[in-house]
């Protein structure tokens, strides 16, 4: 584990990484906001909602690197947990537009009444209370991770399989949420939004202050991730990812550890999804498509795996690369780029940016302390000897 | 044109129909029926198309058919009928011979209306059911059933007293209670017969034949219907129990034929292969191609294209396959994960790849003729195109089975499988064996893709609306075995079409993925899972 020096909760690079963040949680509100639009400097409201959106991933990001890095759990359904965060916030916002809806009407959001509704369902109670609404943007994705990895973890599904079934749940919440008699919009999803905690979601001053919360969330979420990790209990995990069985045989209860870091994650990924929809103005059910879960695994696996701060650098690079070719002429290619990035980083880098980089500094401080080490070390993940299907 | 004629006709045409079996008495009706055209009345036609209709005349059908297309002419001064051929030629409607003379100057239409139009389709009816085509016949007490037209009675008498073919038989013996049952005149212990025999029948029109009973029916009708209602339903339902799970078949084969590439390279190499519905879809596009090189070449080869098509999908796929082994999977080998996340990047490649060569609309793949239409089997209708694909299925299943036990590379395959250090020491040389094989499963694939581009949309999306419902089969059915994923398969095939008509196609298809979820947590090995005590690393 000389890779990952954990000695301490805030080492060099966490210390640097939150600095970092802090400083664009103030500079990019003030570039937006006091440097006048005719400077070079000045940064456009556009910009601060894609750069709120950019941290939004970073955090969903974390919550993967948090499962996965740490405790080898591949979820592929994670873009599950962000939208259903998302549409509990979705529908406080809902609920806030008020009369000032297409048919005014006071309490059933448009769709509803669109459809002939008579009522608000049941399950829309209580969500015009932010209180509430945040309170279910955490309970909604945890509860649905504790019972899914209540029952995972403890029937032993592991690796491969449990990135399918993870799969297999996100692509059923599509398709549920896809129907109009799920109440929650059908394909069209939820938008047209007004005001959030009476401020509107199109101000300038309401993106800013989006984009310093969603700093604040992923300043955070980091804290917490690096308080596990660098715990005992991060110890476990990391035994568990590593030796699954042998940390069973030592007598942890290793399902108890994943499902208590898979729900946390998954709540986390709430937070994420939740902070997003604001910004962005829409949620639909296309973010329960199982490739969007894929493409956050990528960001992870770019910026290094068991890292955290890899992982949130690893989405902001992608999702830069992606807003720069998808926008210009360049868009046909970008499917190419993102299939590549995947296939190269697998092959070629499997440590990741910031894996890489703790690497080669390790194995200089090793070289200056002990000349006989070279560079042969182990990977990360062993390789092992054959692909084993007669398990 | 004496009377004297018209009897030897009548005469030789009633010995024609003595000596094929047909029993007709007499057949003077006819030419005194062609009166009732010339009064230009819509009663008297009415009454004079009855007449022709049950005359037994071989001039009728010509006559109704004539009369149907507003080809036949009168002439209320000669009194006198004709019908007008095709090419505008007169024949007398009496004899059937060309008009002699000049045609009269008042000549006209017989005019129709609806109520005409109506008794003479029941005419036609009536007709056909006298026809030599066993067929023919069959179609027309059908159609007599359906109308319930107590005019076509006589006709239908005549000929079920001919009739000798039992089907042609039962279904005339349907049409005469069907007009029995709603006929004023007939007894009631006629129409308790008439009931049972259509409750016999048991089919969606029986039922409404017996829901259109006057409600005032006597109590014996009344119980007899009831009788032969709920024997009806009991068809119904065991008929629909059939049709379901034929469909199940179905939608069984489909998913197979999809999984059955990845039973390859997933249940026995243990790579999770993300771009395997990308194989499907380079199949299918080949289909495409070959089509389409056909179409513009050589038209008449069309009803082969799928035969051409099969060994080129193997092979542009299985090619694929063996690309992507050489170049990216071998390097992952024990590394699950990262293969999961690599293949997703290939599956993105080759989706792109594809939509930029040939645009991201569907294309057009044609069914060759052997695959277009469908038969009815009992209740039940059957598409030929479902039908070769279960058929297909089958036959790739059974095909890959016995290569896997019979031939050396099978063998080899199996040997790496199970100890892949003995193999090679044993001097198998196991990377080739590891490219080969995922270049059969791969190739399956394309194979696949071949036959679902005749039910499915080929567009560069067609592969990722199979990957996860593949995995789930592979992976409910057991992984490391053909039979689990045969039986996986058709298991969730049949089950998810039993749960649509109450639950819907979309929450049938949640349902059965929350249930394989569910599954698996309890068995997270499968359905056949292979025992051993091999314990993860």
């Amino acid at each position: 584990m000389k890779a990952f020096p954990l000695t301490r909760l805030i080492d060099r690079a966490a210390l640097l990484f939150l600095v970092l963040v802090g400083a664009f949680a103030i500079a990019i509100p003030v570039l937006n906001l006091l440097v006048p639009p005719s400077s070079a400097l000045h940064v456009s409201t556009y910009l601060v909602a894609l750069f709120g959106k950019y941290i939004c991933y970073g955090i969903l990001a974390l919550s993967i690197d948090l499962i996965w890095g740490y405790a080898g759990i591949l979820s592929l359904g994670h873009g599950a947990f962000f939208a259903l965060g998302g549409y509990a916030m979705g529908m406080y916002l809902m609920r806030q537009i008020g009369t000032r809806g297409v048919y005014a009407n006071p309490i059933l959001p448009d769709f509803m009444v669109f459809l002939n509704w008579p009522e608000l369902p049941l399950y829309w109670y209580g969500f015009q209370h932010f209180a509430y609404a945040a309170l279910m943007i955490v309970l909604v994705p945890g509860a649905l991770a504790f019972v899914f990895g209540w029952f995972a973890f403890r029937s032993r599904v592991t690796g491969v399989y449990l990135s399918i079934i993870t799969q297999a749940m996100t692509y059923a919440l599509m398709l549920g949420f896809f129907r109009n008699n799920f109440g929650f919009g059908g394909n069209n999803g939820l938008t047209d939004f007004k005001d959030i905690l009476g401020f509107n979601v199109q101000a300038e001053g309401t993106r800013n202050a989006l984009l310093i919360i969603s700093c604040l969330a992923l300043a955070i979420g980091f804290i917490i991730c690096r308080a596990i990790v660098t715990s005992k209990f991060g110890k476990v995990l990391v035994a568990v990812r590593d030796a699954e069985s042998r940390t069973r045989f030592l007598g942890y209860r290793v399902e108890n550890y994943k499902l208590f870091v898979f729900t946390l994650s998954a709540c986390m990924a709430g937070v994420a999804g939740a902070l997003y929809v604001p910004q962005v103005g829409i949620i639909n059910p296309s973010e329960f498509q199982p490739g969007n879960s894929i493409e956050a695994v990528i960001w992870v696996a770019v910026g290094g795996r068991g890292t955290l701060t890899g992982a949130v650098l690893g989405a902001l690079v992608v999702n830069y690369a992606k807003t720069f070719f998808t926008s210009g002429a360049l868009a046909p290619y970008w499917l190419f780029m993102l299939g590549a990035l995947f296939v190269g980083t697998t092959l070629l880098l499997p440590r990741g940016i910031v894996g890489s980089i703790k690497h080669g500094l390790s194995l200089r401080a090793d070289a200056k302390s002990a000349a006989a080490e070279d560079g042969q070390d182990a990977p990360v993940d062993a390789p092992q000897a054959a692909p084993h299907a007669a398990e | 044109m004496g009377p004297i004629y018209d009897r030897i006709l009548a005469f030789v045409f009633v010995l024609g129909l003595l000596i094929a079996g047909t029993g007709l008495a007499h057949a003077d009706p006819y030419t005194d029926a062609l009166a009732g055209f010339t009064t230009d009345d819509f009663s008297d036609t009415v009454d004079a198309i009855n007449a022709v209709a049950v005359s037994g005349n071989p001039l009728a059908a010509p006559l109704i058919e004539a009369l149907q297309d507003q080809r036949l002419m009168f002439s209320a001064k000669d009194k006198k009928v004709f019908i007008k051929t095709k090419d505008d030629k007169l024949l007398d409607a009496a004899t059937g011979k060309p008009a002699e003379g000049a045609a009269p100057d008042d000549i006209d239409n017989v005019r129709l209306n609806n109520r005409v139009r109506g008794v003479l389709d029941a005419a036609v009816g009536s007709l056909t059911l006298m026809s030599p085509d066993a067929g023919r016949r069959y179609d027309a007490a059908q159609a007599v059933f359906k109308s319930r037209d107590a005019t076509a009675l006589p006709a239908l008498e005549k000929a079920l007293a001919a009739e000798s073919n039992a089907r042609v038989k039962r279904a005339m013996g349907e049409a005469r209670a069907a007009i029995m049952l709603n006929s004023a005149d007939a007894t009631e212990a006629d129409k308790v017969a008439a009931i049972v025999t259509i409750g016999n029948r048991g089919d969606q029109d029986a039922q409404a034949l017996l829901d259109s009973l006057p409600a005032n029916s006597s109590a014996d009708i009344r119980s007899a219907a009831a009788a032969a209602s709920a024997k009806i339903q009991r068809s119904l339902a065991i008929w629909n129990t059939v049709q379901t799970a034929w469909y199940g078949l179905s939608l069984g084969s489909v998913l197979l034929l999809a999984a059955i590439g990845l039973a390859i390279t997933f249940g026995v190499m243990g790579v999770i292969n993300m771009a395997h519905g990308e194989m499907v879809m380079l199949g299918a596009y080949t289909t495409f191609v070959v089509q389409e090189l056909i179409r513009t070449r050589n038209p008449a080869l069309f009803d082969y294209s799928l035969a051409i098509a099969l060994p080129l999908a193997f092979i542009v796929a299985g090619s694929v396959g063996i690309l992507i082994e050489r170049t990216v999977i071998r390097f992952l080998y024990g590394r699950p994960l990262e293969t999961l996340l690599a293949t997703w990047g290939l599956s993105l490649i080759l989706q792109q790849a594809v939509r930029s060569a040939f645009g991201p609309t569907n294309k057009e793949v044609g069914n060759p003729s052997w695959m277009s239409g469908a038969f009815d089997l009992g209740g039940i209708t059957v598409t030929y195109n479902r039908m070769w694909i279960i058929v297909f299925t089958l036959m790739v299943f059974v095909a890959l089975l016995g290569m896997l036990r019979f031939t050396r590379l099978g063998l080899e395959m199996r040997a790496v499988t199970q100890n892949r250090r003995m193999a090679a020491a044993m001097g198998i040389r196991t990377s080739r064996i590891d490219a080969l094989t995922f270049g059969l499963g791969s190739g399956i694939a394309g194979i696949a893709g071949v036959a679902l581009s005749q039910i499915d949309n080929v567009s560069p999306n067609l592969g990722q609306g199979y990957i996860i419902d593949s995995f789930m089969v592979v992976v409910f059915g057991g992984v490391g075995n053909l039979w689990g994923t045969l039986v996986g398969a058709f298991t969730l095939g049949i089950a998810n079409k039993f749960m649509e008509p109450f639950a819907g196609a979309v929450l049938g298809k949640i349902a059965i993925l929350v249930f394989i979820i569910l599954f698996i947590q309890k068995r997270p090995r499968g359905m056949f899972a292979l025992k051993g005590r091999a314990i993860e690393a």
